[in-house]
């Protein structure tokens, strides 16, 4: 970059800022001098945040063709098959009940949501396959966003489909079930947030992989399992975990008058995580793109 | 057009740990100096770890370096690697990222996220799927594709949205001659027309003097030779090439075969020999002439190619045997 001063070079736009930066204006040459610098070419117009997460988002879901069975059904058969192990131990109808059915339901959530993209987002990274959208004009928020809201999407079946099955199995009221459009979209949104973090910022790609198996394993241990008789440091881990939140107010929306308050402050909490994790996993994108 | 200044970028020592060896620091760009014109195709040609990937990442931004200048099209891309995307198109070695989208949305994606607005995607999606060839296969995923489809629906993706400048790594690694002479096609229209400049990163010299204005020849992270092909070719054009095929053994009793052994390149029952015109002419004579012919195989001559040349210059620095290190 050239720092000689404007009097010195009469072609250059103005002085002390860079022909570059100067919105790519040609420096007029003057006296027949030829300019000092090049005039910069214009820049391609970015994609805008919208229509690029618009964009991530359908491509992303597209996926789900190709990638059917461990995006879509895996989790739904697992959660399935927990609840009919828990019938064997669970009353029907009881509080436990509810903690097993609202468990395996956002346990849907947090295979796809949490591990599957942190799966996804450390074997891109380590391939590479980042590289791709590092030289698209492209928002970062706009490729984290569109990859969680596909995966949070994904969950959407297995999750409706775990709910009414286990209402069922437990003989529990399904009138209330309405709540999971909330619940599915903000929990997801939150344990997407965790996983896309996690396969950006792990080191190496089985790191992303642990961490992913780990969250999940923690969201069913810990949010199957009934909570009044779990030991009290392990209900402090309980309640670390954000898709506890989910649980909880998919477990109150069982009662007969459901305490609405306490649904909105569960699900407050999902959001709430849902902000802070989609801002972290944009930081480790962007980090992660550009070494 | 695209001006690179005394770049310089070492990847740091790696600390053993088990089962994976400790490497030393590796200076994979050391002090590279490059000029590319605007509307010209250039090459940058090397073995495995010669450092063009490690090079090119550093011009689309992808990769910080630890000294140096690169300007493309007047733009700073040390101080500001985010101008990379919106100037230029890069085709990368990895095809992860579009591996499960159908080779239709691969392209519509990556213009949208190029800035083109839905309808203008779409259009520049069937031109380049027309343009390729890949109508065909549209609406297949890319992992379900051979090895140099995907390669070829990788290219499309790179190509859709205009840039001025296009970077490819390795472009056509795979692809049958079909596929392969699409891409060349496409390429030169778009030169052609537009006055796009290319970056191209190759291991195939036989492709690089067809389709290459000028070479850059990189080895260990350094610019060893940089002309047009034929100015390349001139360096060596003093000698020339001698493949012999013997049908078993050489015949090694023969004093003239005997004589040819020293100079000789052996590898199995074949002799690469690089030699002056005139010693040519008189090992071919040896070889065809009397007992040693019905020793012999086959046997070509041949003026030099960019391969002799790499050889020629890679001697000098280590003794390289060829393009691609084994």
């Amino acid at each position: 970059m050239s720092v000689v001063p404007a009097q010195a070079m009469p072609g250059m736009p103005k002085a002390g800022v860079p022909a570059e930066e100067a919105g790519g204006a040609a420096p007029r040459p003057a006296d027949g001098v030829p300019a000092p610098l090049v005039a910069p070419a214009p820049l391609a117009a970015s994609a805008r945040l919208l229509p690029a997460l618009a964009a991530v988002y359908r491509a992303q879901l597209s996926r789900a063709r190709v990638a059917r069975i461990p995006l879509l059904f895996v989790a739904t058969f697992q959660s399935v098959g927990i609840m009919v192990l828990m019938r064997g131990v669970v009353d029907e109808g009881g509080g436990a009940a509810r903690s097993v059915v609202a468990g395996s339901s956002v346990l849907v959530v947090a295979f796809v949501a949490l591990n599957l993209l942190a799966q996804y987002f450390g074997q891109l990274r380590a391939s590479g396959g980042l590289d791709h959208y590092a030289t698209l004009p492209v928002p970062p928020a706009a490729v984290v966003l569109g990859a969680a809201a596909a995966y949070a999407s994904f969950t959407v079946p297995g999750t409706a489909v775990t709910a009414v099955v286990g209402s069922a199995l437990f003989q529990l009221p399904m009138g209330h079930l309405w709540v999971l459009a909330a619940v599915v979209p903000l929990s997801g949104a939150a344990l997407a947030g965790l996983g896309a973090a996690l396969g950006l910022l792990a080191p190496r790609q089985e790191l992303a992989t642990l961490c992913g198996q780990l969250g999940m394993s923690a969201a069913l241990l810990l949010g199957v399992l009934p909570a009044d008789r779990m030991p009290e440091v392990v209900s402090y881990a309980r309640d670390l975990l954000p898709s506890t939140y989910g649980v909880e107010a998919l477990a109150r929306s069982f009662d007969g008058q459901p305490d609405w308050l306490a649904v909105c402050a569960d699900l407050g909490v999902c959001a709430g995580v849902a902000v802070v994790s989609l801002a972290a996993a944009t930081w480790a994108y962007r980090r992660a793109a550009v070494r | 057009m695209c001006t690179v200044r005394g770049l310089v970028k070492t990847y740091p020592a790696a600390r053993g740990r088990r089962g994976a060896p400790a490497t030393p620091e590796v200076r994979a760009s050391d002090g590279i100096d490059l000029d590319v014109v605007r509307g010209e195709v250039f090459g940058l040609l090397g073995p495995n770890g010669a450092g063009k990937s490690t090079l090119v990442r550093q011009l689309t931004g992808l990769l910080r370096p630890d000294a140096g200048q690169v300007r493309v099209l007047g733009h700073d891309l040390v101080r500001h690697p985010e101008r990379a995307s919106r100037l230029l198109g890069y085709l990368g070695q990895d095809s992860t990222a579009l591996d499960e989208l159908t080779v239709a949305l691969a392209a519509e994606t990556t213009a949208r996220l190029r800035g083109l607005d839905a309808r203008a995607a779409r259009a520049e999606r069937d031109a380049v799927i027309g343009e390729l060839g890949l109508a065909g296969i549209a609406g297949r995923p890319l992992k379900k594709l051979s090895g140099g489809q995907r390669r070829l629906a990788c290219v499309a993706a790179a190509l859709v949205g205009e840039r001025p400048l296009l970077v490819l790594d390795e472009p056509t690694t795979g692809m049958d001659p079909v596929a392969r002479r699409a891409v060349w096609a496409a390429v030169d229209r778009r030169r052609a027309e537009r006055g796009v400049t290319v970056l191209l990163v190759t291991h195939n010299v036989i492709e690089a003097e067809t389709v290459l204005d000028r070479v850059a020849v990189l080895d260990r992270g350094r610019v060893i030779a940089c002309d047009t092909p034929a100015g390349l070719k001139a360096m060596v054009a003093d000698e020339v090439r001698v493949e012999l095929v013997w049908r078993a053994e050489a015949p090694l009793h023969i004093p003239g075969v005997a004589a040819l052994r020293d100079a000789a390149h052996a590898s199995g029952r074949r002799w690469t020999l690089r030699l002056a015109p005139d010693a040519a002419r008189a090992a071919i004579a040896t070889v065809t002439g009397g007992p040693a012919f019905a020793a012999l195989d086959d046997f070509t001559l041949a003026t030099p190619s960019l391969e002799d040349v790499y050889v020629a210059l890679g001697g000098l620095t280590d003794g390289a045997e060829g393009l691609v290190k084994t």
